[in-house]
């Protein structure tokens, strides 16, 4: 222990969390809590985890206004995998999906009047990696990865 | 979301202070809007200053607000100066281009203080 007052313990890998909420604004916040946890057990710095933070929070606030228009009882399912190399967080929602997600992950682009279309390029530039998967009507699952190399 | 208003006097003009408090993420964004509105319909200046000493967080919602604000204050000459944000809140500011439309003051010492103690 005495070496060791500083640097982190070895984490346990790989550890899956999993967490159901509804699509309600204030539990984006929570998401971002539960992201920002797990990823505080590992070697990452205050301004790579706040980037991290960033990017839950945006991922969640799509499912909420875009996935589910703003209904507040749709099912948003986050996944937390964390494993030797990286964590990988999933965020997924049954809402109305995206017809066109390589058009929807240009910058600036966005299918509301008063936003910016800052989001996804706040996900990429913010992790290591963002996946996107979605049909129109049959919801989205949005996969940030962050790498600890 | 804490929300305090109050004015002062600064370059010879009338200022709308706001000391703005919490995250500025969606679940703020509603209220943060409307209540910026309200305030600013009030006080008839054209002047926001913004405090963000007590702003934990901000993602694009939040900066969506304050670009809306812009729009509508850059209409009629006005202008917005964001004091004290924290290194994520600032970092935000700049990645996403608000700070070339918005004063921001940098994180430590700005000019803006600076200016303002003499
Ligand atoms: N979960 C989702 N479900 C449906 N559409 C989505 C989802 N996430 C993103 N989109 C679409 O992608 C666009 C771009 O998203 P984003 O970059 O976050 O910008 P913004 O949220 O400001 O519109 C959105 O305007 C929306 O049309
Ligand atoms: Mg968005």
């Amino acid at each position: 222990m005495k070496d060791t007052i500083h640097s982190k313990r070895p984490v346990a890998v790989p550890n899956v969390v999993k967490l159901e909420f509804f699509s309600r604004s204030e539990n984006v916040s929570l998401a971002r809590l539960a992201a920002a946890a797990m990823a505080a057990e590992r070697q990452i710095s205050m301004a790579e985890l706040d980037e991290l933070k960033v990017a839950v929070s945006e991922a969640v606030s799509n499912a909420i206004i875009h996935g589910y228009q703003g209904k507040e009882d749709g099912l948003i399912t986050m996944t937390l995998i964390s494993s030797a190399q990286r964590l990988s967080i999933s965020v997924h929602d049954d809402g109305v999906g995206i017809e066109d997600v390589e058009q929807a992950m240009k910058a600036n682009f966005s299918s509301s009047g008063e936003r910016m279309g800052l989001g996804f390029a706040f996900m990429q530039a913010f992790t290591d990696g963002v996946e996107v998967t979605s049909y129109p009507g049959a919801g989205a699952t949005v996969v940030l990865h962050k790498d600890f190399l | 979301m804490d929300f305090k208003t109050e004015h002062k006097n600064y370059q010879g003009r009338d200022w709308l202070v706001v000391a703005v408090g919490g995250e500025l993420d969606l679940s703020a964004a509603g209220p943060f809007k409307d209540k910026l509105k309200t305030a600013l319909a009030k006080s008839r200046s054209r002047c926001l200053m913004l405090d963000f000493s007590r702003v934990s967080f901000i993602d694009s919602s939040g900066l969506g607000v304050l670009m809306g604000r812009y729009r509508e204050l850059a209409l009629n000459g006005g202008r917005i100066v964001i004091r004290h944000a924290n290194d994520q809140v600032y970092r935000l500011l700049t990645a996403s281009g608000l700070d070339r439309l918005i004063e921001v003051e940098p994180p430590v010492g700005g000019h803006f203080a600076k200016e303002e103690r003499e």
